[in-house]
């Protein structure tokens, strides 16, 4: 349907200055988008993608200026266009247009709340404020619309507080707040990035039907390629602030042109579900660790005037065995138990029953939940764990080379020139140049830290790693590369993984066998290929039939939704 | 509720720590008394004393002059002050009230200052205005409160030839309550009130300034600003309600603060609050009028606290719902 644009963006160039340097975030930017279809907007973090989306409201956060070309916004064909760049980003005009024309969805729904204020409130605020309801007519229309967003009992929903939602209720509340006031364009900026697979096809299934009910343009940002293969009509491929491809999708997947949309198509089939599993089942032999029954049971809140809270179960009686030089990945929605499990085996928490049997180098089997903390230390040195965010666990005021050489200090087992040399070897082994260990964690990218911090976790030459989300705070094509750099590690250094995340590609891509995580139980495990071709559990199903696949001729996720 | 009942038990734990604490020192108002009085010239015979004791029950075993007194300030009697010759409640009266209202309208003037300034730097961050009002407001925090009251006092005097020592002009000092001593009050209670506010406001701006910094980069400030809501509105109802939350909580500790704050200030002054009397009932080891005032002062905190928490509870919704 050949429509007329409703926002048509021109040679858009959003700056930030930053001391003497200018920092393009976004420049040169165009694109149109019309009602009732839907662009997205791809490329890494720091691509300039969300700045380009709060350019067209004028939200960008200080220094940031749009420096120059035009935001041409024309309602419908016949009125005349107003060029938003040009408008004062305080003035009225602005403001008439933010949330009335133009209404965006923020990334996440746990902070892009106001934690103090009713959920109805804030749906009813953008009426109140654009004149178009007063107090009591925003309110039927804030229960009406968490109604069409479909969260259950809407007139008890309108006067709850938005820590009492969960994040896909957030997320379904804020779409109801940017639909308040009936906008004709809808910006989305990552907006399913902080959900779980299922809550994320359930949301972009809405998404999907308002857009339909009411011809929205919607602008869709993403780094997801699954996500754009699902929902896209055209394809914005951004690269450091400048638009490198610009594409119907069908043609974007079909015949990508810049060899950075090719390495992004190629990042998000190797890591997607439709690829042949990698990983082949490794021969059974003696089991490295045998996890037997294992319960952690947060006990009940007792409180003297109020009846005592259940107490809550996080693990109940969860047993599998992982075997020397296997990969085992446990997947799961949040609040499924996997993290609970990983804190379990290394004793960060102290499971309430059951038995992890760990066999050491030596020979000799440990029971990790009966051992003290002097029992705990020689274990310690075999099992290390990696965490989700390489910004958050390395020390900013501590050099790479005392982050990567304080385990084998504080286990007193090199030190001084032996040591420099160690951690040499070691920053070389994970693909880092071996001179740069006096700087610090802050000169180096997400994912050069999450190298340093399997260095670290290498440092004392375990036996098992616990990884925890490892790539999960990464952009696709550098998930790929940890990945490939763990795999080469593991035969090498015979280390074994337990792999916890929530993305079912990266699982599948690095597991020999998969154990799929509800509630605090196992509800399948088995090899990866069985797990993702033939899943036997209807969770299990339910689950893979949630991940978005990289392939826009098959749109399985939205398909219910689509005309 | 559970908050109110808890106060009870508590306040009587405070209670026997404070009469422990003035009892700790060693000898008792009557051997103070003596070496007053000895170093007069007059000499106190050990049969006086004893006498002495006995009146006063000082020669009571620690927790029968505990029981006694504690009996008493649950009906409401306070004790005898030695040093005074007079029942402690008539002491206390006046001075505890002026005291807090001392403390209650620096504490309003504390806010009504820190709140608009720490709104404003934080909002003009790194303006002329921002650097102008924190170099106010250190200078605020480094000075002692005494040297400002000195400095005040010398200000009011010869520029405005006000008068500045005490509450009240000569002629009300020991007038019935009436209008115009009411008037006369306010007339001398800036110059304390901005005394004593000055320290507290300086800390209060950059805590406001800090806390609404961190709120101003809120992804859900972003919301409200793309819901089309004007720059103020915004301000007011996102940003600054949730950076109040610190804000409210300082009325808890503001509050011993200022008793605590005002001794110096006050002796400075000659302001007839209770600071100078506690102190010099501490030197003397007059333990019933010590007492009842750290007795009192302990209640107004936890009264304090209390105060923040339920106004916290009021503001945020999340610490309701706990």
């Amino acid at each position: 349907m050949p429509t007329e644009p409703i926002l048509d963006v021109r040679n858009l160039r959003t700056w930030f200055p930053v001391g003497r340097e200018t920092v393009k975030a976004v420049d040169d930017v165009s694109f149109t988008l019309a009602p009732g279809r839907t662009l997205c907007i791809v490329g890494e973090s720091g691509s300039g993608k969300s700045i380009t989306a709060r350019s067209i409201l004028q939200i960008v956060g200080t220094p940031g200026r749009i420096v120059g070309g035009e935001i041409l916004y024309r309602p419908d064909p016949s009125a005349q266009a107003v060029d938003i760049a040009k408008l004062p980003p305080r003035g009225a005009r602005m403001r008439a247009l933010r949330g009335r024309d133009i209404a965006m969805i923020f990334q996440e729904p746990m902070t892009s709340l106001s934690p103090i204020h009713k959920i109805g409130w804030q749906i009813a605020e953008g009426l109140v404020a654009h004149g178009l309801a007063d107090r009591r007519a925003a309110r039927a229309r804030a229960v009406e619309l968490l109604r069409q967003v479909e969260i259950p009992s809407p007139e008890i929903a309108v006067d709850r507080f938005p820590f009492e939602f969960s994040g896909g209720m957030r997320q379904r509340a804020m779409i109801a707040m940017a639909l308040a006031c009936h906008p004709k364009v809808l910006i989305a900026d990552e907006p399913t990035t902080a959900l779980d697979v299922t809550t994320q096809a359930e949301i972009l299934r809405l998404i999907k039907k308002l857009q339909d009910e009411a011809g929205l343009a919607v602008l869709f940002i993403t780094h997801d390629m699954g996500v754009v293969a699902q929902i896209a009509d055209d394809v914005l491929v951004m690269y450091h602030g400048a638009v490198v491809e610009h594409a119907p999708v069908q043609t974007l997947f079909a015949r990508p042109e810049h060899p950075y949309t090719v390495k992004l198509l190629d990042a998000a089939k190797k890591l997607g579900m439709a690829a042949p599993p990698a990983r082949p089942s490794v021969p059974a032999g003696a089991p490295v660790l045998e996890v037997r029954d294992l319960t952690m049971t947060y006990p009940a809140q007792a409180s003297l005037f109020r009846p005592p809270k259940p107490p809550t179960h996080a693990v109940r009686g969860v047993s599998f065995d992982l075997y020397e030089g296997e990969n085992l990945g446990i997947v799961g929605e949040s609040g499924s138990g996997k993290t609970t499990i990983g804190s379990c085996l290394i004793r960060i928490l102290q499971p309430t029953g059951g038995s992890v049997r760990y066999r050491m180098r030596d020979g000799a089997t440990r029971d990790l939940v009966q051992l003290d903390r002097d029992g705990l230390r020689p274990v310690h040195r075999e099992i290390r764990m990696v965490f989700q965010d390489p910004f958050a666990s390395l020390n900013p005021r501590m050099t790479v080379e005392q982050c990567i050489g304080e385990p084998l200090l504080v286990n007193g087992l090199l030190s001084g020139k032996a040591l420099s040399q160690r951690v040499r070897e070691l920053l070389v082994r994970v693909g880092l140049p071996a001179d740069c260990g006096s700087r610090y964690p802050h000169a180096f990218s997400g994912g050069q830290r999450q190298r340093i911090v399997i260095a670290r976790a290498l440092a004392l030459d375990p036996r098992l790693i616990i990884a925890d989300e490892a790539t999960s705070a990464l952009d696709v094509t550098l998930r790929g590369q940890i990945l490939d750099l763990l795999l080469e590690l593991q035969p090498k250094l015979g280390l074994s993984f337990i792999f916890i995340s929530h993305d079912l590609g990266v699982i599948r891509y690095f597991c020999n066998r998969i154990a799929v995580m509800h509630r605090g139980e196992i509800v399948e495990i088995g090899a990866a290929d069985d797990i993702c071709a033939r899943p036997q559990m209807p969770y299990t199903q339910r689950l893979l039939a949630a991940v978005p696949e990289a392939d826009p001729a098959h749109r399985s996720l939205v398909a219910e939704a689509a005309p | 509720m559970r908050r109110l009942a808890g106060m009870i038990p508590f306040i009587f734990l405070v209670s026997i720590t404070v009469f422990a604490l003035i009892k700790l020192p060693p000898g008792d108002f009557v051997q103070n008394y003596a070496a007053a009085l000895a170093a007069a010239g007059e000499t106190v015979d050990d049969a006086m004393m004893a006498s002495m004791r006995q009146r006063y029950g000082l020669d009571q075993p620690i927790w029968i002059q505990y029981w006694d007194w504690i009996s008493g300030v649950v009906v409401g009697d306070f004790g005898y002050s030695f040093q005074w010759q007079q029942p402690v409640v008539n002491l206390i009266g006046e001075r505890m009230g002026l005291t807090f209202v001392l403390s209650a309208s620096t504490l309003l003037f504390t806010w009504a200052v820190a709140l608009p300034i720490g709104v404003y730097s934080a909002v003009r961050r790194y303006s002329i205005g921002d650097y102008i009002f924190t170099f106010i407001g250190f200078v605020g925090l480094a000075v002692p409160g005494f040297l400002m009251g000195l400095v005040l006092m010398y200000v009011g005097v010869s520029v405005f030839h006000a008068d500045v020592g005490g509450l009240f002009s000569p002629p009300f000092v020991d007038a019935p309550w009436s209008w115009a001593r009411v008037v006369d009050l306010a007339k001398h209670l800036w110059i304390p009130m901005v005394i004593l506010g000055t320290g507290g406001a300086a800390s209060l701006i950059r805590i406001m300034r800090a806390n609404l910094l961190d709120q101003l980069h809120q992804p859900y400030v972003d919301t409200a600003r793309a819901k089309g809501l004007s720059e103020f509105t915004l301000l007011v109802r996102y940003p600054i309600r949730i950076a109040l939350n610190p804000f409210v909580s300082t009325i808890g500790w503001v509050l011993p603060n200022l008793v605590s704050g005002s001794v110096i200030i006050s002796i400075v002054l000659n302001l007839p609050t209770a600071g100078p009397v506690l102190l010099q009932a501490l030197l003397g080891q007059d333990q019933y009028l010590a007492g009842a005032f750290l007795l009192l002062m302990c209640t107004l905190t936890v009264i304090g606290t209390l105060v923040s928490d339920i106004l916290l509870a009021l503001l945020d919704p999340r610490i309701r719902f706990q």
